[in-house]
């Protein structure tokens, strides 16, 4: 009635209808489902029935992104820097000082393509380097596994890899006690949902604040759920030093702990369990290895340390009669431990330095109160709803378009069922995202696989330079958030000006983070501005079966709702024109746009037999129906509780990862659940950070005690932003810019908040609202502070992931009041022979900061 | 004749800000012709999310909720002065017509709720109109209750007396009823909000160790006289909600055969955690 057209698109926190009148955006919407869409599934426990609401429940940052399309900080046409000159002086000294000029298209792909030819021919394989961020506008086509892991190959390229950095400790660590590493070490979480409605009495959140960080990509879905479980009784215990917004909302006993110290909780936790004798017998005699020897590791009998209540209280902060409570509590009552975002693993603990130890010590936990036993599982209500997980449709890590089989999950996926071409990187030297800055400064890093076939394939080491490869002197950067994201991150500043990086691109959206130190400038547009094929939180890869987070299986056809703005190309079709110019045009793109490409997608799916090409274009979107209830997917563990074959619906572990018969038991080399992983005794027992027999040690970063924390007392917390996506929401004008939990404007300019307690505040003369220092060894940010009781003297919180960096004098080298926390957090990997990132917790020490003037001139 | 009503309810609040950035969402950058201009990029959100923090670690409490333009039946902004420009309509909506409001800078100081914003590149006051314009166009609700993901908010269209018996049937409050505006916003548990808590933790220590004691009633007295009374939890925990500010009175904590254990007195203008309580045995 309004003129406009309604569009769909599928994003990182859920489905939108997208409402275009003239050719630009009027509103983006949650999507509501009609009386064609499935009825929901129904979950009943004690009595009571429980189905989901008919929509989408989307998380905020969905709600924002039309402020964020039309961005005053939209990089709308090519650019070079202005003292880059391809064929003279190439400057690189002044990169993030000088500004751009406007060049067409065709200049840009020139110098792009030649410079890819020339590095090859100057220096050889290897030159090139390709780096990208963990996470992408939403996708099967246009993302960053698909069109640019296929571009990679097609140039031949040095990859610069992820760490598992939303896993780590998983990975590194609780991995090697139960296996699955399919899923990096977390787990599964079938059958979960109903299972804790029927039987749990009580969840624990440790480290775990699902209504900030949604499940991942599953929006406010399990929102609904949470009040269901208020509504049964089930009670809710939040281990966090911050009083989270996940707290507020279910309420509960909350115990404000030392950051990096929540090991020291656990291993008195399993003190009583043992000393009051009420651990599961069934599983820690029938499916565990080890038990004694760790048993007397918390007696005390090896180190001569009991690890009592009284102990821990010394480390945590938690009162010794606190922690009997909760053992106590925690043994007669059925609970669920819920862990990180999802309940299944990450969280910000397992990203300290710490980080492996506190994982181990989670899976220990369970491992002694029965996992799988009905009611004790790992699970925050954030997955495990009985959606048809055996229709299928590619999630992003699947593949996509790419044709690459190692490096993507297409092997068994989207390359079986859509035939293309497949596509191989002749260039095998890598080099750790972590590590990128010392590889260009330093011309070596040494890396550590990423690797989920075996539990054991994270120990294989890698160096940079590879043997008889080129260094890199190219750097072609896809996205720009790392001053934001990664540890240390001044450092992407000094490397940025090394003049080892001949040439610099960068292929973004948005003028932000490290945009600025490129030579020429891609400009890439939205999501909204190009065709793509996706559903909702299904990742595939590590995050297989993960679409059990939402509460109703929605697949889009991701409309392009208006024309790219200004000069701005799809990323596939700006990665489509670098190839034209080296030869490779119709080898990268078989011929096929973007539209093509989410047809060949729709058709190797089952969604092709539920709905004709033409109806899901008008439609815009296929909601799967949810199985009848004799179909649903069993209890994740609970086949290995009651010693069955594994009955869940995932193919992991590979057939020859078992060493028991195939499907009995774990992929550990006992089959059981092992307090003492053969894995890590294979490896080294006593390697001093991750020793076999798992031992509490103060994290190197992070603790209170030693030199450090005498001069800067303060432990920062960076855990993941609320209201965007990493950075993605952040920053440009952003609608969120306004949410008071978000930045406050002072003086014109949006600030990272950073949060402290009253006492903090008051010792050091802090007011609400007012401008600080937030500093180290490293560097500085300048925040605006909020005082809040929400923190205990000593811990303040401010959240990773700024999108804009803004140096008030020389980048890398004086303070930041684009809010980049980053700059504060240790680059020192958690443990030896990992690549495991510490950077969640640091030490510093914030004063009031009156600057202003500096400050005025770098605004401007 | 039914007329608009919100319902918010504090319990249901994830504090997510749904409701805020779809209501953004709606304005940023859009003209509806009769209802309203563009809403600024930053600066002013016409509704927005307040938030209320009692007592201190461990024992402390967050909420949440909504503030915007109240839909006020007695609306101080309508006036002979905002005659023409500000309208109550029949379905109980007020509205500031966009031409109408050009360059008039003077009505924003006549919401008492400061919920009348002036956007100054536009020259035009501005705020939530329930998305009158949605509504006239035959939506169902506005958009923040559509966004909203644990319905925590919804929009009923009642008449006036229904609307009177739900409100004290629920027992909904209002913001500020003493202005006398008879708002159309109404907020459910708002105790969380307005009234104070009252919390401490039982504990005891024999042979030399430190235990929580659970299971043992706690009364609160006022003037003497039992006010409430509950049980400490597996933590020793105990809490009294819902107290008036500010309030004087006793604790006690007894026995199972009524044996005093302990007692003091308190005196309380916010929400307090008092710590620990310690009896004997
Ligand atoms: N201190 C601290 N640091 C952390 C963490 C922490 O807990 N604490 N967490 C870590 C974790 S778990 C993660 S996953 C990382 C995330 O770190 P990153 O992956 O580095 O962060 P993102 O913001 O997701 O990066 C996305 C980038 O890609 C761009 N982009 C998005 N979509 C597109 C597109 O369609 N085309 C193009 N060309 N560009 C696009 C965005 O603009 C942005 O620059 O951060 C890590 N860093
Ligand atoms: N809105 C939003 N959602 C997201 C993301 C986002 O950027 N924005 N990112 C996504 C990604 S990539 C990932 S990996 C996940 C991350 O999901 P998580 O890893 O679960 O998230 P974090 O915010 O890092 O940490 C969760 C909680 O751990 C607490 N915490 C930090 N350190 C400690 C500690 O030492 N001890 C204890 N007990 N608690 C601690 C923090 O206060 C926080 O409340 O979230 C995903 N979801
Ligand atoms: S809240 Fe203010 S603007 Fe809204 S009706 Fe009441 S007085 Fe008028
Ligand atoms: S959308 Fe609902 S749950 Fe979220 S902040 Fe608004 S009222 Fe609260
Ligand atoms: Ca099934
Ligand atoms: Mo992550």
């Amino acid at each position: 009635p309004d003129g406009s057209t309604r569009y769909t698109q599928m994003t990182n926190g859920g489905p939108l209808h997208v409402y275009v009148r003239d050719g630009r955006i009027l509103r983006t919407d949650v999507i509501e489902f009609g009386a064609d869409d499935p009825e929901p599934w129904t979950i009943e426990a004690r009595g009571r029935r429980f189905s989901p609401q008919r929509k989408g429940c989307v998380a905020p940052h969905s709600l924002t992104l039309k402020s964020t399309v039309y961005s005053e900080d939209r990089i709308l046409y090519p650019m070079k820097r202005v003292d880059f000159d391809p064929s003279g002086e190439r400057n690189p000294q002044n990169r993030g000082i000088s500004g751009y000029e406007r060049i067409s298209w065709d200049e840009a792909l020139d110098i792009v393509g030649s410079e890819i030819l020339r590095q090859k021919r100057v220096h050889g394989p290897g030159a090139i380097a390709l780096a990208h961020p963990s996470h992408h506008q939403w996708g099967n086509v246009g993302y960053y596994l698909s069109a640019m892991m296929r571009f990679g190959n097609t140039v031949g390229v040095t990859r610069v890899v992820l760490n598992p950095d939303s896993w780590e400790g998983w990975y590194w660590g609780a991995m090697h006690h139960h296996g699955g590493s399919m899923r990096l070490g977390t787990g599964s979480g079938y059958g979960t949902l109903e299972d804790a409605l029927k039987e749990a009495d009580q969840i624990v959140y440790w480290s775990a604040d699902p209504e900030s960080q949604f499940g991942g990509y599953s929006g406010t879905e399990a929102s609904q759920r949470r009040l269901w479980a208020k509504e049964l009784g089930i009670e809710a215990i939040h281990i966090n030093p911050h009083y989270s917004p996940t707290a507020a909302f279910t309420g509960g006993k909350w115990f404000p702990i030392v950051p990096g110290t929540d090991t020291a909780l656990a291993l008195a936790l399993m003190y009583v369990w043992i000393t009051e004798d009420t651990y599961d017998h069934h599983f820690v005699e029938n499916r565990s290895t080890g038990f004694e020897e760790w048993k007397d590791y918390i007696l005390g009998k090896t180190d001569g340390v009991p690890k009592t209540p009284e102990w821990q209280e010394g480390e945590t902060g938690i009162a010794a009669r606190d922690c009997r409570s909760l053992a106590r509590s925690w043994a007669s009552k059925k609970t669920y431990l819920g862990v990180g975002m999802a309940g299944l693993g990450f969280g910000g603990a397992c990203r300290n330095a710490s980080g492996i130890q506190w994982a181990r010590a989670m899976v220990m936990l369970m491992a002694m109160q029965g996992w799988g036993r009905p009611g004790v599982n790992l699970g925050n209500l954030a997955m495990g709803t009985p959606v048809d997980l055996e229709f299928y449709f590619p999630g992003y890590a699947d593949g996509g378009m790419s044709g690459e089989l190692q490096n993507t999950a297409s092997a068994t996926n989207n390359y079986v069922r859509m035939p293309h071409l497949l596509s191989m990187n002749p260039v095998r030297q890598i080099v750790p995202r972590q590590r990128l800055p010392e590889a260009i400064l330093d011309g070596k890093a040494t890396g550590y696989l990423l690797d989920p076939t075996s539990i054991e394939a994270q120990f294989m080491p890698f160096e940079y330079p590879a043997p008889g490869y080129s260094k890199i002197h190219m750097l072609y950067r896809y996205g720009g958030s790392a001053m934001g994201t990664i540890a240390d991150s001044s450092r992407f500043a000094k490397m940025y000006r090394s003049p080892e990086l001949e040439c610099v691109v960068s292929q973004s959206i948005w003028m932000e983070g490290e945009t600025g130190f490129a030579d020429i400038i891609l400009p890439a547009c939205t999501q909204f501005e190009r065709f793509d094929i996706g559903e909702w939180n299904n990742t595939g890869g590590f995050g297989f079966h993960w679409q059990s987070a939402v509460n109703h299986r929605v697949i889009a056809l991701q409309h392009k709702c208006i024309e790219p703005l200004g000069e701005s190309r799809s990323d596939y079709q700006i990665l489509w024109d670098v190839c034209k110019r080296i030869g490779l045009g119709n080898y990268f793109s078989e011929g096929c746009s973007e539209l093509d490409w989410a047809k060949r997608v729709y058709e190797s799916s089952d969604v092709a037999k539920h709905i004709s090409w033409k109806d899901l274009c008008r439609k815009g979107y296929y909601i799967v129906p949810p199985e009848p209830p004799a179909l649903r997917a069993p209890v994740d563990m609970r086949w290995f509780y009651e010693g069955r074959p594994k009955d869940v619906p995932e193919p992991f572990p590979l057939p020859g990862g078992y060493s028991d018969k195939w499907l009995h038991g774990l992929q550990t080399q006992s089959s059981k659940f092992e307090f003492i992983p053969s894995s890590l005794k294979r490896l080294d027992p006593e390697q001093a950070d991750r020793p076999a027999l798992m031992r509490y040690t103060r994290p190197f970063e992070g603790a209170r005690d030693g030199e450090r924390y005498k001069r800067f007392p303060i432990q920062l917390l960076t855990p993941h932003q609320r209201f965007s996506f990493h950075t993605s929401q952040d920053g440009k004008g952003s609608a969120i810019s306004d949410l008071a939990d978000h930045r406050m404007p002072i003086g014109g300019h949006y600030y990272q908040i950073v949060r402290i307690s009253p006492s903090d505040a008051a010792s050091r003369g802090i007011g609400h609202r007012q401008l600080v220092k937030v500093w180290n060894d490293q560097g500085a940010v300048i925040c605006a502070a909020e005082v809040t009781p929400r923190l205990v003297e000593g811990v303040a919180h401010s959240y990773e992931s700024s999108a804009s960096y803004k140096p008030i004098g020389e980048p890398g080298a004086s303070p930041d009041i684009g809010g980049c926390m980053n700059i504060l957090t240790p680059n020192r990997m958690q443990a030896d022979g990992t690549v495991a990132s510490a950077g969640s917790l640091c030490m510093v020490e914030i004063e009031p900061w009156s600057g202003d003037g500096a400050i005025q001139e770098a605004a401007e | 004749m039914t007329k608009w009503n919100l319902i918010f309810d504090v319990a249901r609040c994830n504090s997510c800000n749904n409701c805020v950035l779809a209501t953004k969402d709606e304005y940023l950058f859009n003209r509806f012709d009769g209802y309203s201009e563009p809403a600024p990029r930053l600066g002013d959100l016409w509704l927005t999310l307040q938030r209320k923090e009692r007592g201190k670690a461990p024992m402390m409490d967050v909420s949440h909720y909504i503030t915007t333009c109240q839909q006020c039946d007695n609306a101080p902004c309508i006036s002979e002065r905002s005659k023409g420009v500000i309208t109550k309509r029949a379905d109980g909506i007020v509205t500031i017509d966009p031409a109408a409001a050009n360059g008039r800078k003077d009505l924003v100081e006549t919401c008492p709720y400061g919920q009348i914003f002036w956007n100054e590149e536009l020259q035009v006051p501005q705020k939530w109109s329930f998305d009158a314009h949605l509504i006239d166009a035959g939506r169902k609700e506005p958009r923040c209750v559509t966004a909203c993901p644990t319905r925590a908010i919804e929009a009923v269209k009642l008449d006036d007396a229904k609307m009177a018996a739900l409100a004290s049937d629920q027992d909904l409050q209002q913001l500020n009823p003493e202005l006398g505006t008879k708002p159309r916003i109404w907020y459910r548990n708002f105790d969380r909000v307005t009234a104070n808590f009252l919390g401490g933790t039982v504990v005891r220590v024999r042979d030399g160790i430190e235990d929580n004691v659970e299971g043992v009633e706690v009364r609160l007295a006022v003037n003497g006289e039992v006010h409430a009374s509950c049980r400490t939890d597996i933590y020793g925990d105990f809490r009294f909600d819902q107290l008036p500010a500010p309030i004087e009175g006793s604790l006690q904590v007894l026995a199972d055969d009524g044996r005093l254990l302990a007692a003091l007195d308190f005196q309380i203008t916010e929400s307090r955690y008092l710590g620990i309580i310690e009896i004997d045995a």
